[in-house]
């Protein structure tokens, strides 16, 4: 043993042990520079990898129609919203220049807006960027009265139910009648109540719904008794027959295979689910799309919004053919790509009526009136907190107790907007 | 004389220091430093979304954690876990040592077949798990004796149960591979001596094995809780914290990944340190000081 540690091959261990502890630290640098190809600045787009392909279509229509000012490069994101968020933040936050445009989940906005991540859009081009987009995604992203990204891409959920097994819905279909029907045959109900971020969708809805909202438009808490009525249309499908197994784990994929297995006659979800149903035969003709449940017969519903907009990354080495290249990825040929490739609802009211759109989501009139009247997730850069606290709050769904839900959810959020542990 | 041999010791010594440098200067930059940066961080107010309301606020995030119930339900289920997988893991874990230690045929397969579950990543791992008890597709609810409407993923102990499962069939063969490095420090010949006087196999297991293996078996119950201590991966994947299943760690990504919370999220990771240190101390001091004396006898 002492021969190798002896005299000049000391040197020569120490030199290899650094060699290598060099090549690996370069190895590690997380993303590598992907072969561009193109001319001009590259612009990289961080956003979710989308399986269909409509994001590179997007790029390579952008790209061609910039004529070599820039091109864009996609830099894909994880699927799982939380997890995309979790890592745009932490290079935001370590002022990443890399990040030129971003893909946002609507509900990031007020939070980058309020950390200086993301740069304002202002002017003509907060004019142009929304010009005939729905109010919803208008509403998505703005905050204190600036526009912070362009609204690309949107979504609400619908409810899909079996047309060859339950009537049609009436339009002033609720919840209640939902479940005792379904209880009642034997079948469940499809909904999203693990603990993630679908459960917030849900819980939101149902609020908004019930005509409340769970803060203000001053981003001050507002939980009054319409949380305590959500509380007791999720506590009384978890406790019923129309409960699906595995209710409080089950996300929005989970749901799909349930409704596709055959065990319930509804689901509440996103417009994927229903493209995802032709791949099996003769199952698709037997899904019926009917507005998401009302909570209260009088009041129509209102929807959590989901959906894109792109945002200017504040450290971005090229911000303006940032801007730039955002407006050519929001056009609308690019939005119909993306209902076509994808299955995601377009931001600009008229697309609804377009024939490719409407080929792909037979039910794009139900959508745009949600889309429409959707509500945004509360606006408030601690977003993720109080995403946090109302998931804790109301779970498990079979637990939740309405009556304590109110002062439990303030509670929380109180504690959620001091920074503290809840 | 006396003198020479201090001086030649104190030469050693300073060899001895020489040599283990390096490691310790790598150790210093790779550990000290994150730990050292973690304890300043703790004592501040700070908010990555909201860089600009940074202060000292001294250990004023400390209270607020040790004051919340939410870290004390947290460090109560994050021991339920460790005793009881700890537990399960280090019987079944001395079983297959005694199996892989009189195996007489195969012993290159029955050792690898055990390592097996090691080998695999814990999430892989937590993820098979998972799907086996998703009452949509997985195939627990199929076998007998088992209710077909179960979902021991729904409740509080069912997922308990699978965590612990889990974590039991996962990390028994390191529980098992520790074990049986302590059984070949018992010395063949005892066991004869106590068979021709008469002990039975208990009594010899009882009196002889598990008396001379005991530092073998402090160390893997060591190194056990303290990973079982800090388990993450297995939880998030199976509850993420639901069902009131939180663990202390899951506890800290949250508030440091997720709500970017670094000065309370390193409060939370200096407490599961010092928990962590408490642990090792308790085994060391307590459990371990009688084990100086085995090894000095043996």
């Amino acid at each position: 043993m002492p021969a190798v540690l002896r005299g000049r091959s000391i040197r020569g261990v120490v030199t290899t042990a650094l060699v290598a502890a060099l090549v690996l630290a370069a190895a590690g640098c997380g993303f590598s520079e992907s072969t561009s190809g193109g001319r001009g600045k590259t612009i990289k787009w961080y956003v979710f990898n989308e399986p269909g392909g409509a994001f590179e279509q997007a790029i390579a229509t952008c790209n061609k129609q910039a004529g070599g000012k820039y091109t864009i490069q996609y830099v894909r994101l994880p699927t799982d919203a939380d997890q995309q968020r979790e890592l745009v933040v932490r290079r935001l936050a370590a002022k990443d220049s890399d990040i030129d445009i971003i893909g946002m989940d609507v509900i990031w906005t007020a939070e980058f807006a309020e950390a200086g991540w993301i740069k304002p859009w202002t002017g003509a081009r907060a004019q142009r960027a929304l010009n005939g987009k729905l109010k919803g995604p208008q509403l998505t992203a703005q905050y204190k009265n600036t526009l912070w990204a362009d609204p690309f891409t949107s979504n609400t959920q619908f409810l899909f139910y079996r047309k060859d097994r339950v009537p049609k819905p009436p339009p002033d279909f609720t919840w209640d009648q939902m479940i005792d029907q379904a209880s009642q045959r034997g079948k469940a109900i499809e909904v999203q109540a693990a603990r993630y971020e679908g459960y917030t969708v849900w819980i939101n809805s149902l609020i908004a719904s019930a005509g409340g909202s769970i803060v203000d438009e001053n981003g001050n808490v507002k939980v009054d008794q319409t949380a305590a009525r959500a509380a007791q249309i999720i506590k009384k499908l978890a406790t019923s027959k129309a409960a699906p197994p595995g209710m409080s784990n089950n996300k929005e994929d989970d749901a799909r295979l349930g409704f596709e297995s055959g065990r319930s006659d509804y689901q509440t979800n996103y417009s994927f689910i229903y493209a995802s149903a032709a791949k099996i035969k003769g199952f698709q003709p037997k899904i019926g799309v009917a507005p998401w449940p009302r909570v209260d017969a009088s009041k129509p519903p209102r929807v959590t919004l989901g959906g894109i907009n792109l945002g200017i990354g504040a450290y971005s080495k090229n911000p303006e053919l940032s801007f730039q290249a955002a407006e050519c990825l929001a056009q609308p040929e690019n939005q119909v790509v993306a209902s076509e490739k994808g299955g995601l609802a377009p931001s600009t009211g008229v697309l609804f009526s377009n024939p490719r759109v409407k080929k792909v989501l037979p039910f794009a009139d139900i959508m745009s009136t949600q889309i429409e009247n959707g509500v945004p997730r509360p606006v408030t850069p601690a977003y993720s907190d109080i995403s946090q606290a109302i998931q804790k709050t109301f779970h498990p769904p079979d637990g939740v107790d309405p009556s304590k839900v109110v002062s439990d959810l303030r509670d929380k959020l109180k504690k959620a907007a001091e920074g503290k542990i809840f | 004389m006396a003198d020479k041999v201090t001086g030649r010791a104190r030469e050693e010594r300073r060899l001895a220091w020489m040599l283990v440098a390096p490691s310790v200067i790598v150790m210093v930059l790779v550990t000290g430093y994150p730990v050292v940066y973690a304890i300043y961080l703790s004592l501040q107010k700070y908010d990555l979304r909201f860089p600009n309301d940074k202060k000292f606020v001294g250990l004023s995030n400390y209270t607020d954690v040790l004051g919340s119930s939410t870290w004390w339900t947290d460090v109560f289920n994050t021991m339920v876990i460790t005793v009881c997988s700890v537990a399960i893991e280090l019987v079944l874990g001395m079983l297959i040592a005694l199996v892989m230690h009189r195996a007489i045929f195969g012993r290159g397969p029955v050792r690898a077949a055990i390592l097996i579950p090691y080998g695999i990543v814990t999430v892989v791992a937590a993820f098979a798990w998972r799907y086996a008890f998703n009452p949509g597709t997985g195939f627990v609810q199929h076998l007998p004796l088992v209710s077909g409407t179960a979902n021991p993923l729904g409740s509080r102990g069912g997922s308990f149960l699978v965590i612990v499962l889990t974590e039991v069939w996962k990390t028994t063969p390191f529980m098992a591979l520790l074990l049986l490095a302590g059984l070949a420090l018992v010395p063949d010949e005892l066991h004869e001596a106590a068979r021709v006087d008469g002990a039975s196999v208990m009594q010899r297991f009882f009196r002889i094995t598990i008396p001379l293996m005991r530092p073998a078996i402090i160390v893997a119950l060591l190194f056990r809780t303290l990973d079982a201590f800090r388990v993450f991966d297995s939880v998030f994947i199976m509850t993420r914290g639901a069902n009131d299943t939180e663990t202390v760690s899951i506890l800290g990504y949250n508030v440091l990944i997720n709500r970017v919370n670094l000065g309370l999220g390193s409060a939370v990771s200096v407490l599961i340190f010092f928990a962590v240190i408490l642990i090792a101390m308790f085994f060391v001091k307590v459990l371990g000081a009688s084990t100086a004396q085995q090894t000095g006898e043996a």
